[in-house]
């Protein structure tokens, strides 16, 4: 293994110490060392949260900012927040207009999150949850419910914090963020594994010359194994499988994200966005906006996740929305 | 009727620790097949940390459970936090009277602690879960009591249901968990949760043995 880190089972602790000192302009941290909060937020609003394993960098605590996620519960790599960071992250943002917790389908995050809910409802605080379900790999058309959260869960804190930071209700503010993850789907190509620090060596393999197409953010095994195409073929896989799976006509406006997993260069990511921008173009959408980097990684994965967004009128709105945090900056 | 010390039960919670210390790498291996490898490294944390924590401390068996079931939920989160903390603050709830414990008060508080969980989880036998593991535990446990076994012999009896359990996890197709995404290919690996909870079960009925 080749890492800067000390001990690895300090490292989630040490890149938070690091992360906050970086970005202290943007986030502070909290009673809980497990909870971080942004700086200034807006008085009078409800509150969004998220929460998620680490090792997903700039996910989860990179989404927390201005007109973005007001705190984040940060667990172990790739392991579910405790139900109780779940909760210190409501408290830190309750501002009695209740709060949204907007998290990814994963049976960890599921448990805590509840297990938090039921702590918070004794303690006066209402929380509200969108799960998302982006991924259409991971469970087939007609069991949505069942389908993991990868990078649309970026998609989805965009909207539903822009919907928080305009004053909206906790109800309209769920509304907004549920429909921005009913329309949004991803699919992820994997071409080398990951390791996690603490065990030492890759716990999966994909092959030289190969690509896993489907995979999940944590090393899932995806739909299939492929030899690895070029640039072109592989955007056909991905928007292909994504295309499929909802309906959409044309004209409609999209939001594209394409977001490594970690190790693939930058440079490729574009070069795969390039292919999938023609392809979209081709089916006959348009792209309102697009979003390219490492969005939402998986360690030292390589490959890419691709995320389309169908807008509407409130969601272009949403979406447009200036917002600050270390992940996504825009005007 | 053979019964142990609730405060002689300190020593059953390092056994618990022991084992899960020791495995870690080979949880993590079985993890890494069809979930993403690190549930030894987790649980060896949170297991760890309740050592750091208790182990120059003196407690009753059912405070230790109440001890390491919070260190589980609160400090280590993941899903075995929740799972493994519900089950054994469970246990604890149900021992926490006791000054001596019997196979009969050992099977209640083994079974309190699956009630717990099951009111966080849904799962049930056959979805390839920590449940295939802990229910024909649980279903020996009473059976031995209604034969009115020795709670020796009623322990060595759980091992061997606890361990038939976690291995007939093998041929499920998972439910539940990460690996439920994988269906068919689930198929022929054994679930990790069903394993350590068989390695916990296991370590817990040893070292009851010997403070009967």
């Amino acid at each position: 293994m080749q890492r800067i880190m000390n001990d690895p089972d300090n490292i989630v602790d040490e890149m938070l110490a690091g992360f906050i000192k970086a970005h202290d302009n943007i986030v502070e941290s909290t009673a809980n060392s497990r909870v971080v909060k942004a700086k200034n937020i807006l008085p009078d609003k409800v509150g969004v949260i998220t929460g998620g394993g680490s090792g997903h960098k700039p996910a989860f605590i990179g989404y927390v900012g201005k007109n973005m996620c007001d705190a984040a519960a940060v667990g172990e790599i790739f392991s579910s927040p405790t139900a109780a960071a779940f909760l210190d992250a409501a408290k830190a943002v309750d501002q009695g207009k209740g709060v949204a917790c907007l998290y990814g389908n994963y049976s960890g995050d599921n448990m805590n999150v509840k297990m938090a809910l039921k702590m918070a409802k004794k303690q006066g605080i209402t929380i509200k949850t969108v799960v998302a379900n982006d991924d259409v790999a991971s469970a087939p058309k007609g069991q949505e419910e069942k389908r993991r959260g990868v990078a649309g869960e970026i998609l989805m804190w965009k909207v539903g914090a822009a919907k928080a930071a305009q004053g909206a209700s906790l109800d309209e503010v769920i509304a907004a963020a549920q429909k921005a993850i009913d329309a949004t789907k991803s699919i992820g190509i994997g071409l080398s594994p990951c390791t996690l620090p603490t065990v030492g060596h890759s716990n999966f393999d994909i092959k030289h010359g190969t690509m896993e197409v489907g995979i999940g953010h944590h090393g899932e095994p995806g739909m299939k194994v492929c030899p690895l195409g070029t640039a072109k073929e592989i955007a056909k896989k991905m928007v292909d499988i994504v295309l499929s799976d909802y309906p959409f006509k044309k004209d409609d406006e999209v939001v594209i994200l394409v977001s490594g997993l970690g190790a693939t260069p930058v440079m490729e990511l574009y070069v795969l966005y390039n292919e999938i921008e023609k392809l979209i173009g081709h089916a006959g959408l348009k792209v309102h906006k697009a979003y390219v980097g490492n969005y939402f990684t998986s360690l030292e994965m390589m490959g890419a996740t691709f995320t389309m967004m169908k807008l509407d009128k409130e969601l272009k709105e949403l979406i447009d929305v200036p917002a600050y945090s270390m992940g996504l900056k825009q005007e | 009727m053979s019964t142990f010390d609730n405060k002689d039960g300190g020593a059953v919670l390092l056994a618990m620790v022991d084992t899960i210390q020791k495995n870690k790498a080979y949880l993590s291996d079985i993890d890494g097949l069809i979930g993403d490898g690190d549930h030894g490294v987790n649980m060896n944390k949170g297991f760890s940390l309740f050592e750091k924590n208790y182990c120059d401390k003196e407690f009753l068996f059912s405070e230790g459970l109440e001890y390491l079931g919070m260190t589980l939920m609160n400090d280590i989160g993941g899903s075995m936090g929740p799972i493994y903390g519900t089950i054994f603050t469970g246990m604890s709830e149900a021992g926490s009277n006791l000054q001596k414990i019997s196979l009969t008060d050992f099977a209640a508080m083994l079974e309190n602690g699956y009630k717990g969980l099951s009111e966080i989880i849904e799962a049930k036998v056959g979805d390839k879960t920590l449940v295939d593991t802990l229910i024909p535990a649980i279903n020996s446990l009473r059976d031995s009591v209604a034969r009115k076994e020795d709670f020796k012999r009623a322990l060595l009896k759980m091992k061997t249901a606890a361990k038939a359990g976690s291995d007939s996890t093998k041929n499920f197709k998972a439910k539940y968990g990460r690996a439920s995404r994988l269906g068919e290919r689930s198929i022929g690996v054994l679930d990790t949760g069903s394993v350590s909870c068989y390695l916990l079960l296991s370590a817990m009925a040893d070292s009851i043995i010997t403070l009967l």
